[in-house]
């Protein structure tokens, strides 16, 4: 089963190394690991996926705040939260081949952000599924894909909840319904990103 | 790492706390080498054991204006067994010194020793100038790289002002919630350049306790309504037991509500084991009814112990029938082995003082059904055992532990190595008192014997300190003969010389058809090898020579050595398989005398 954790850790050398030998040492694999800046000066915040028994959940968290460096540390879990994903993918298409795949573009929310007389490179925002439903249509169309390039997920819960609020919300009967945390993931900013890109 | 508060005010405030080296109580301009020690001092440390070599030499020569001893070893692997045995002698943090490269990762299987069974020990080594770090550079090496999973944390420090934080933190991390070992790497530019020190503005931050600890009422009630509702309940009293100082808290919960005390090794002397309700050692060489009262039980109180696979056997079958209530620091030990109905997360101190309160004595007329339940089944049990037997001429290592304990009155340190020996001494020696046990639980290392016991009679030199080896263990660290010689240690040393890798031995005649491959053991003569290190020594081969040898090692002022010849192929019993349930043990036969060498 996929868990997903937030962490929030010290930015300091050496500290990427402490989470990634925890997940070795307990034999679990990291299906997708992102780190960046959070809010907090000096802490940064990682999205960590990993595949474990149903039951691992508490070891690793518990596991993971033994880490001197790690500050916080989320079991996202069922709760209501966003779940974002960001790709670049690039196909070959030639000056004919491209309005297929600016249809397809077009479909799925995403966009051109290159294009090269042999190449087209889209950018996608979304859920897993979603990006992972766009690779499949361009393989089935038969359009080359030359490159892929996946952050693997970042989440964050909805409202306004510290994780420590959440943990203590943590019972049986406020979890929302499936259908309501799996979300469409459309990217909310278009406009921003259609400028980022010059196109 | 931020820079060390310059903080002059604080000079004229710590006034008052200077110290010896007159260092401690003011903010002076000291070289990153001074600090170490300075802060060491600061911290309470009064003997460090260590090796020095060039990453290392700065600090070796400023240690001089220092009131710390350092006890040389003779490979570093032995400083931080020393650092260990200290540690877990005094309850107070071990310190150990090693230079960069080599001398760092001989310390590396002392870490892991004391990794896995939680000894706050502190590791200071020397590393390359910080200019040059990653080059491969003349001894090297990347020791908190090679050290993070064996640690509870380690630190590089390359700046002399990052020095006094850096070691108060590795203190405070060492000693505060599950306990641990902690290194500090610091640079050779590091120990030369100098910065303000101020120790009190190094203090670290109070530690944060970990986040999941939960010891909330409504747990408290359900484990004092399992308890009492109990009818028949085990304690395993585990190394929590010792380390948190809960031994007053567990005699009382026992005593009150009449429940039988199982201990795992390391939790032997945490209820002391001439008293009525300690049934003494369980799991893989614990005696049959400990293991079937466990087996039998509807209630486990797991106090500060972590479900081990050498106390369980396989867990598909253990303890069927049992609740089981688990009171535990480390939050990642809960289910990890054993499913929980209640847990109770943080100090076992703190949790039973909590419990009892909830809990109103056990109506005793009598003791209960249970408690004669299991002392009927020990009967069957003694008959077996090699002390009810009469004297064959043989000397069995069961006789010499049981005769070290009566020699002692129980109340000497005894620190073991890893084997058969081992196993015997905690069958065999009863252990009243907490930390009068040393031994090497969790990662069973060979060799820790001889330099923990170096460490422990340092941390209490008024005890009686035996060590208890066997012939292959001890010559793994045996050139730590030299050190207690140096330091002049008045340490007994029991060698139990069976000839062979005994333990592996056992595990051949058991389950690998008598194939004695690699186990049969040449040793030189202990006796010469101590007197070549200026030490006394004797030789033992019958029951009768027995005591009067440990009477004259105790009589002795110094160190001594009793080699031990034993019985070469006898067994500990019972045994458990590994991978079988905790009740299907290999009995001890009905008559142990087996043939042996010095027959032939
Ligand atoms: C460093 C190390 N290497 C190997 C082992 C595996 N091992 C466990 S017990 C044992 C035999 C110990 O022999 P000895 O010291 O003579 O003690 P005995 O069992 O004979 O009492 C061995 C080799 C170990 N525990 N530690
Ligand atoms: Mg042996």
């Amino acid at each position: 089963m996929l868990h997903t954790f937030v962490a929030l850790v010290e930015d300091k050398p050496g500290v990427l190394t402490r989470v990634a030998s925890l997940f070795r040492r307990l034999n679990i694999n990291i299906v997708s690991l992102t780190v960046g800046h959070s809010e907090r000066v000096g802490v940064s915040r990682m999205t960590i996926v990993c595949d474990a028994s149903p039951t691992a959940g508490h070891r690793i968290a518990a596991s993971l705040y033994k880490l001197e460096n790690v500050l916080e540390v989320d079991d996202v879990g069922q709760l209501s939260h966003v779940a974002r994903e960001l790709a670049l993918i690039k196909v070959a298409a030639t000056p004919k081949t491209r309005s297929m795949v600016f249809e397809l573009v077009e479909v799925f929310r995403a966009r051109i952000v290159d294009l090269a007389p042999e190449s087209m490179m889209i950018e996608i925002t979304g859920v897993e599924s979603k990006i992972e439903g766009l690779i499949q249509v361009l393989n089935e169309n038969g359009d080359r894909i030359l490159e892929i390039s996946r952050t693997g997920r970042m989440v964050m819960r909805r409202g306004q909840h510290t994780s420590r609020v959440l943990e203590a919300m943590r019972v049986p009967g406020i979890e929302l319904p499936e259908d309501k945390i799996v979300d469409d993931g459309a990217a909310p900013s278009d406009v921003l990103m259609a400028e980022e890109t010059g196109l | 790492m931020g820079t060390a508060k310059k903080n002059p005010s604080q000079s004229t405030s710590h006034a008052g706390n200077t110290t010896a080296s007159g260092r401690v109580g003011n903010a002076t301009r000291l070289t990153g080498s001074e600090m170490i020690w300075a802060t060491l001092e600061g911290e309470g440390v009064d003997v460090v054991f260590g090796y020095p070599g060039g990453a290392i030499l700065p600090a070796y020569d400023a240690l001089r204006k220092f009131p710390i001893r350092h006890v040389l070893v003779r490979h570093e692997q032995g400083a931080a067994h020393m650092a260990d045995g200290y540690a877990r002698a005094s309850g107070r943090v071990g310190v150990c010194v090693a230079t960069s490269g080599p001398g760092a990762t001989n310390l590396v299987t002392g870490i892991a020793t004391a990794m896995l069974d939680s000894v706050p020990i502190v590791c200071i080594t020397g590393q390359v100038s910080s200019k040059v770090l990653g080059t491969d550079a003349f001894q090297e090496v990347d020791i908190t790289g090679i050290t993070l999973p064996v640690t509870k944390h380690n630190y590089v420090v390359t700046r002399a002002e990052d020095v006094a934080r850096t070691i108060r933190e590795a203190f405070l991390v060492a000693k505060s919630g599950r306990p641990g070992p902690v290194l500090v790497d610091i640079t050779k530019d590091a120990q030369q350049a100098t910065a303000e020190f101020d120790f009190a503005a190094a203090a670290p931050k109070p530690h944060r306790p970990h986040p999941m600890l939960k010891t909330e009422s409504a747990s408290i009630l359900a484990a004092a309504e399992l308890i009492r509702n109990a009818k028949k309940p085990v304690i395993l009293a585990g190394h929590g037991v010792l380390q948190s100082r809960a031994g007053a808290e567990l005699r009382t919960l026992a005593e009150r509500m009449r429940i039988p005390v199982a201990s795992t090794l390391l939790g032997l002397g945490g209820f002391p084991a001439s008293h009525p309700l300690s049934l003494g050692m369980m799991g893989m060489h614990g005696e049959a009814w400990v293991n079937h009262a466990i087996q039998q039980s509807d209630l486990l109180i797991a106090c500060g112990m972590r479900f081990d696979d050498r106390v369980t056997g396989t867990l598909a079958t253990y303890a069927p029938d049992a609740k089981k209530i688990h009171i535990e620091v480390d939050p990642a030990e809960i289910n990890k082995n054993v499913k929980v109905d209640v847990a109770l997360i943080g100090d076992l101190k703190e949790a039973l003082e909590a419990l009892l309160p909830h809990l109103a004595p056990r109506d005793t007329k009598g003791e209960s059904a249970w408690v004669k339940e299991i002392e009927a089944s020990k009967g069957e049990c003694a008959v077996r055992d090699i002390r009810n037997l009469p004297d064959s001429g043989h000397l069995y290592a069961a006789h010499v532990m049981h005769d070290l304990w009566k020699a002692t009155e129980g109340k000497a340190i005894v620190v073991t190595d890893v084997g058969q020996h081992q196993m015997w001494e905690a069958q065999y020696y009863k252990h009243d008192e907490p930390r009068t046990l040393i031994t090497s639980g969790g990662l069973g290392t060979m060799g820790f014997a001889l330099p923990a016991a170096i460490g422990a009679k340092i941390a209490c030199p008024d005890k009686e300190v035996w060590v208890v080896a066997g012939d292959g263990g001890f010559q793994m660290t045996a050139a730590e003969l030299a050190t207690a010689a140096q330091e002049e240690l008045d340490l007994n040393i029991a060698i139990v010389n069976n000839g062979y890798l005994g333990m592996v031995r056992q595990w051949q005649e058991f389950f690998y058809e008598k194939n004695y491959q690699s186990t049969p053991l040449l040793s030189p003569d202990f006796v010469k090898l101590a007197e070549a290190h200026g030490i006394r020594g004797k030789a033992v081969k019958t029951r009768a020579e027995v005591l009067p040898a440990v009477a004259e090692a105790q009589k002795h002022k110094g160190p001594f050595v009793i080699n031990f010849l034993v019985e070469r192929e006898d067994s500990v019993y019972p045994m458990i398989p590994a991978g079988s349930a905790l009740h299907e043990m290999i009995r001890r036969p009905n008559n142990p005398l087996v043939e042996t060498a010095h027959d032939k």
